[in-house]
């Protein structure tokens, strides 16, 4: 009797139309409002690659050691360095770092002994072209520059 | 032919590969006869990448974020078993903090991959409002897990003896909120579906697996269990510590879509039970064991099988003493429970294919490898 009730009523029809409802107030909605309101990154977040300068003397960290091309599984990193006759140390030339390949795993930032290649909370990768995803020393240094659009 | 009507033939179709209710890229060849479906056999191989043999050319370490690429809905899930599996071959285990921060991050992905699943396939059946819903409740997950280890999907969590990054500060409560957050979530979920007459139309008596059917095929998971049989790779073999926690084995007897829906549910309840256990109890200590800087395991061999959340999901690698392993083979949960589609779908409409499809929970990506 029950049940021939619910189903001329249609109970349960109302029941989710119900919690339905109930999300349409204006404090429910969670919808991101991306390019108007950047989302907040998490700190740890693992985006576009950086390799650290230092801020006093605009000289980079990177001593050009190698262990982040070794520690890379996709051998995307190529560190081009020469040996400075006076001081004996490497001089770093060029570093390139193919993020077209790269899977953000984090183990090239961990590998780093002097905390100059960091993955960093910019997320914004898309290019053009596939060699505009091939990051030369100088993009590595300055950082990614996202078209910034108007609304 | 038996059971055709008239003189119509059979119908051959091809379902997929781009069919949106296929998951993916599985492409199935299906045989019709109207609308009655006589026959299937599943096409895969779309997504293959090779993840066994990438493994064999790669470093135990380096190895790691392949696996989160596999079943990348429970990325953590597959970190997990690859980790305990080149731990048991160095003979290592994780400290205890690593461990308990390993099944908190486990579980809450088990939750994300559950409503992941919950929202296609009630969108599968028609049933568009709790997709939404399941993606709001799933966002707090990614949230944790962008906070913890700095990816949201593969994320690379764990490393081989234990965990490569501290918990943040915050993370015990910020769980404990999600815990309270959303338990009453999945009942606002089961409001809008379980008693639905259309839902239960649709799932109830479809696709039915009876238990011995699941053992012949080696289903796996919540298919297994809403056959009837409580086997759970956390409570039969436990590891990561799951002995420690208190929590049941959801069980129905039926074997179809609606039992395999209804143990889903109730395994979300249960994952929040152990999240809660878990949290609270986190100990202090290393986050990492002793392993060496270079991994380089004695020669032998390892199996180690975790519950994913699609089912037992198994990691076997052979070692010949060198930094990489020597064979590397995978027991997808997907790939295995996917064997059983043509015996659930004999005889069933091409309207509950779909059904029976979203029901099995596969991610292409661990189906074809």
């Amino acid at each position: 009797m029950t049940k021939l009730l619910r189903t001329i009523f249609l109970v349960d029809l109302f029941q989710g139309l119900w919690v339905t409802f109930r999300t349409q107030h204006p404090k429910n909605i969670v919808t991101e409002q991306y390019p108007e309101h950047r989302p907040k990154i998490a700190e740890r977040y693992r985006g576009a690659p950086r390799l650290n300068i230092n801020p006093e003397n605009g000289q980079t960290l990177c001593i050009s050691c190698d262990l982040c091309a070794v520690a890379c599984p996709e051998n995307l990193i190529i560190v081009g360095w020469v040996r400075n006759p006076e001081t004996k140390r490497k001089d770093l030339v060029t570093f390139t770092y193919d993020t077209s390949r790269c899977m953000f795993c984090g183990l090239c930032e961990d590998a780093c002994p002097v905390d100059a290649l960091e993955l960093t909370q910019d997320f914004e990768l898309a290019s053009y072209s596939r060699e505009g995803a091939i990051f030369d020393r100088q993009i590595l240094e300055e950082g990614i520059k996202p078209t910034k659009y108007r609304f | 032919m038996a059971g055709t009507f008239l003189d119509s033939t059979e119908l051959v179709l091809n379902m997929g590969p781009q069919h949106p209710s296929t998951h993916g890229v599985l492409r199935v060849i299906v045989k019709l006869d109207g609308e009655r479906v006589n026959g299937t056999e599943c096409v895969i191989g779309y997504l293959h990448r090779g993840v066994e043999k990438i493994g064999e050319n790669r470093t135990y370490t380096m190895f790691a974020p392949y696996v989160d690429r596999m079943d990348y809905v429970a990325a953590i899930s597959n970190g997990l078993g690859y980790c305990l599996a080149v731990e048991k071959l160095l003979n290592v285990e994780a400290t205890p903090r690593a461990q308990a921060i390993r099944v908190v991050l486990t579980e809450l992905n088990r939750i994300a991959s559950h409503l992941l699943w919950l929202g296609t396939h009630a969108l599968d059946i028609g049933a568009i409002t709790p997709l939404f819903y399941c993606m709001r409740e799933r966002e707090y997950t990614l949230n944790i897990f962008e906070k913890y280890c700095g990816a949201r999907l593969t994320t690379h969590a764990f490393r081989i003896g234990g965990l490569q990054y501290e918990t943040y500060d915050g993370f015990e409560k910020e769980v404990e909120e999600f815990c309270d957050l959303f338990l009453p979530k999945v009942d606002e979920y089961e409001e809008l579906l379980t008693g639905n007459r259309i839902w239960r139309e649709r799932l109830i008596g479809v696709g039915i697996l009876n238990e011995a059917d699941c053992k012949a095929y080696g289903v796996t998971g919540p298919m297994l269990r809403a056959a009837g049989c409580a086997w759970d790779i956390r409570k039969a073999l436990p590891y990561s510590g799951y002995e420690k926690y208190d929590f049941e084995v959801p069980i129905r007897q039926n074997g179809d879509t609606y039992d395999r829906y209804m143990v889903r549910m109730a395994e979300m309840r249960q994952s929040v039970r152990i999240i809660r256990q878990a949290v609270a109890a986190i100990p202090e200590g290393p986050i990492m064991a002793k392993v060496p800087k270079i991994i380089k395991p004695p020669v032998g061999e390892a199996y180690v099988s975790v519950e994913a959340p699609k089912g037992e999901l198994g990691y076997y690698i052979l070692s010949d003493g060198t930094t990489q392993p020597y064979r590397l083979r995978v027991r997808p949960p997907s790939f295995v429970n996917l064997q059983s589609l043509d015996k659930m779908a004999k005889g069933s409409l091409v309207a509950d294919l779909v059904a029976i499809i979203g029901t099995i929970d596969i991610v292409l990506g661990e189906v074809d490898r």
